[in-house]
This record gives structure tokens, sequence and C-alpha cells, in this order.
């Protein structure tokens, strides 16, 4: 579970980024999270992930208090979370197969717990034939495809996609999205931060909408609500 | 850690130092290079230490018997003066030897041929354990009833301990820099290799890795730099000792010279080349990381 009370954020340039935001978000949801640029959307993941501190306010995430957590368990607070982000952030010069073994080993993973959880991951987002592929052979789409499967592959709690579909065309976009639905019916709580209004509408899900640092609008069915820019 | 975390972070290091073969080469090139400079001074040192220590030896006190003694009275001095606190050895030496000696350092000289031994003095060439206290040393044997005048080179002991002293302290301080300059140069060519696997940590940071566990490719990789610069500068080492060594031996027709043998050091050599070497590759690695690790 995610939970944001009362939460402040201000950068050392003196934006204040975020301006007492409260927002729960309960185990296995899907959630979109939409706004203008600049609205705070990319502070409240730097907040999720550990990497701001918040000002003022509580977070807690999956059972760890984020306010006031030690150096100690971050790492362990962030192999609850797997994280996407819109430029994939693969290595290039590892192997699909390496690039999650990479992330799985980085968590303390056995080899035999490597090999027998890859190939099911890699076939939950339809890349089974591309393990030994490297990222700069695969398209756009099928890129992203391998960084969910990164995300997935430590079998975290929470996903968290920062505007995933960003660099996708509308059928890959869609595609994508029908993915990250099939890993939240599996049990996992997504969090999709997007400003491409066509496709929250077209999921029916919880979308909370910031601006200025606030939530303006918190929903259910579609994006409701002033202009949500790139 | 377990076993299967052990042969990762091996493998790692290992891979990483042949993906990154030009900045590799560059790391071990620095280490082998500092360490042969280190290594060259400190061999330098040690050869005129032990130069140094054959001439330390070499100055003795001279302690002459008083005229009236008889040789047997003479030759009872020994004990007293064995017992004096820093005298390592007191020679006796009669008049006739003295004399034999003396002419012997002049063959051609005819004047210094047939002379009565009488004209010099019964002596005891003592040979003293500290250098540093030789004056002190010279009046306990001033003391010795029996002895009556004492020749004892102070100020050349004192040139001694001088030139000792401030080889020592040039060769600490060098090393010192040249180490200092080392760990530097070596930090920021991980560095570099380290910066262009940032995204790499970036990743392994965002998944949950320990800095621990980010860390420890890099202490393999320093340790593989280091330990493979060191043994090249050993052998490099090796190579010019034997060198000059023989160039040395060439040009020193006197033999005043004593270069000690490499077959003597090696050992030592090699444990402290292997020990800077890894501290240098290790030490400059943990300090390239650690600006990654802060996020």
């Amino acid at each position: 579970m995610i939970r944001l009370k009362d939460v402040e954020m201000e950068y050392d340039n003196g934006t204040r980024a975020i301006q007492g935001i409260t927002l729960t978000i309960e185990d296995g949801e899907f959630v979109f999270l939409v706004g203008p640029s600049g609205s705070g959307k990319s502070t409240i993941i730097k907040l999720l992930t550990g990497e701001v501190e918040p000002c003022a306010g509580r977070i807690m995430i999956n059972g760890f208090s984020v306010s006031n957590i030690s150096e100690k368990q971050i790492p362990l607070m962030r192999r609850t979370l797997g994280i996407i982000f819109q430029d994939f952030r693969l290595i290039e010069k590892k192997t699909v197969y390496d690039n999650l073994a990479f992330v799985m080993r980085a968590v303390g993973a056995s080899p035999k717990e490597i090999r027998k959880r890859i190939p099911y991951v890699l076939e939950l987002v339809g890349l089974e034939k591309k393990a030994g592929s490297y990222p700069t052979e695969l398209s756009g789409g099928e890129q992203q495809r391998v960084a969910i499967a990164r995300a997935l592959v430590n079998n975290p709690d929470t996903i968290i996609a920062d505007e995933p579909t960003g660099n996708l065309d509308p059928e890959r976009s869609l595609e994508l999205m029908s993915l990250l639905v099939k890993i939240n019916q599996l049990g996992t709580t997504v969090v999709v931060v997007t400003h491409e209004k066509d496709l929250v509408d077209r999921f029916g899900k919880r979308v909370v909408t910031i601006d200025s640092g606030h939530v303006v609008n918190d929903s259910v069915g579609g994006y409701v609500g002033g202009h949500i820019h790139g | 850690m377990a076993k299967h975390d052990v042969r990762y972070f091996a493998h790692e290091g290992l891979s990483n130092m042949f993906s990154h073969g030009f900045m590799s080469f560059a790391a071990i090139g620095i280490t082998v290079a500092c360490l042969l400079i280190m290594g060259t001074f400190t061999l330098v040192a040690v050869n005129a230490n032990e130069l140094l220590r054959d001439l330390e030896q070499d100055n003795e006190i001279l302690a002459y018997v008083d005229d009236s003694y008889t040789e047997a009275e003479a030759k009872a001095l020994q004990k007293k003066l064995e017992a004096i606190p820093n005298v390592a050895s007191a020679t006796y030496i009669s008049k006739e030897e003295a004399m034999e000696a003396f002419t012997a350092q002049y063959p051609d000289e005819a004047l210094f041929q047939d002379l009565d031994p009488e004209i010099l003095r019964d002596r005891y060439a003592i040979k003293i354990t500290n250098l540093e206290q030789i004056r002190q040393t010279k009046e306990a044997v001033e003391g010795v009833a029996g002895i009556a005048r004492v020749n004892a080179y102070e100020e050349i002991a004192g040139g001694f301990i001088t030139v000792r002293n401030v080889a020592t302290v040039v060769c600490v301080a060098l090393i010192v820099i040249l180490f200092v300059v080392s760990v530097f140069i070596i930090s920021n060519t991980i560095k570099l290799t380290t910066f262009d696997r940032r995204e790499e940590i970036a990743i392994m940071r965002m998944v949950g890795a320990t800095n621990g566990f980010i860390r420890w490719p890099f202490v393999y990789e320093g340790f593989l730099f280091g330990f493979l610069g060191a043994l090249v500068a050993f052998l490099l080492q090796w190579a010019l000792y034997e060198a000059v060594a023989k160039g040395v031996a060439a040009n020193d027709a006197l033999q005043l010279i004593h270069v000690i043998p490499f077959s003597q050091l090696w050992g030592p050599v090699a444990a402290v080349f292997a020990g800077a070497g890894i501290v240098i590759g290790v030490g400059g690695s943990l300090s390239a990381i650690r600006k990654f690790l802060q996020v």
C-alpha cells in the first residue's frame, strides 16, 4: 500500500513541487497519475522511490516509512518496487536475458532462481524468443516490454511506470498498457504516470490528477478536469 | 556473502577490466610506473643504507695503551673495554702489528721501512654498536685506567648519520608523495570507467542493490589492476636492478660500491609491490565509486 499524508516538497532552488498532497493507493489497485508538465508528477515518483525526501508529511510504501527511512533500508524498500522509465534505460551491451539477470543478481538471487524466473517473465511480456537479443536489435515497443519484464522480474509489490508510452506509437502504447493491466490482474499494484488522455480514458481506471503540487481530482473512469499537457 | 555472489563479483570485475581495454591498460600502466619509481627509489635507499652501514662498521675508535704498561697488562684491558656499553668489540693490536700494517700501506717508501716498533703504542681497535653514541663511548674509553689517548672520528660519524637520516627522510617523502599520486591517478582512471557505467549503477540502485553489492565488482577490478600492475612492475624492477647492478660492477673497478644481490631482496620487493599495488588499486577504486553511491 502507498500512503502520502500532507506531503510537501520544496527543492533547493525554492520550487515548491508538492504542496500538501494526501493520497492512498491500496494493494492491487491500478492508478493513473496525470497532470500537466511541472505539476509535480515526477516529484511524486522521486518521493516514492526514495530519490528525494519530503520536507513535511509522511510517506508509507509497502510497509516502509519513507519519511524517516535509514540508508540501509532504502534498498530493501526499493525491492518492493518495479520502476519503468520512458527511455527504457536498458543496458545496451547486455542481452535481454542479462539485463534481467543483472537486476536479479543485484538483489541476491541465486543462479538457479534466475534460470527459473527469467523465462517465465519473458513469456509474460511476449519476448521469450528474444532472450539472446541485444536492446539495439529490438523495436521501441519490444524494448519497453523488456523494461517491464525487468521491473517485474524481482516480483515487486508495486510497479511504477513513468511515462512508459512516451516513446511509443499509439498501437504499441495500447499494447503496453494492456500488458500493465494484465500484470495488475495478477495482483501487482500499478501506478502509471502519463499525459496520454486517450489511453487514460480507454481503460476506465482510477485517475489522480495533479496540478501545481496539489491533487485536483481523484476519480474512477477517466480523466476529469482541465487539460493535460505533454 | 554467498558463494555465487563472490563468483559473480569476480566475473564482473574481470569482464569489466577487459571491456574497458584501453582504460584498464592505462590504469595498470600507471600502477606499474608508480611502483617502479617508488621501488627504484627504495632500492637505491636500501643500498645506500647498506653502504653506510658498511662504512659505519669500518669506522672504529683507536684507544692507545699507556707506554708504561707491559704487553700482559695491556692485553688485560680488553675485558674492561668490552664491558663498556655500546662497544661491540675491542681488538688488541701490538706495536709490532701496528708497524707492519703501517709499512704495508707504503711498500714503496723506503723511509718508512725498518722503523722501530717502539715508536708506536700498543692499541685497541674498538668497534661500536651505535654510531650516534660515539662521543659518550669515547669518554668512557678515556676513563679506563691504562688508556693514554683515544682517537675517534666524531665528525665523520656525524656525517654518516646526517647522510643516512636525510636519505631516509627524502625516500619516505618520495614514497608518500608517489603513493598519494598513484591512488589519485588510479581513482580518476577508474572514475572514467565508472562514469561509463553510471547508468548501470543507477539501475542497480533503483532495483534495490545495496551499496556493498554495487561496490564489490569495482573492488575486484581495482584489485586486478593493482595486482597485475605489481606483477609487471616487479618483473621490470628485477630486470632494471640486474642491469644497474651489472653496470655498477663493470664500472666500479675498486669495488667500493657493494650492490645487494636481487636474490636477497626479491621477497620483500614482491611483498611490498603486491601490497602497495593492491592498496593503490582497491583504494583508487573505492574512492572512484564513492561519488556514484551517494544518490
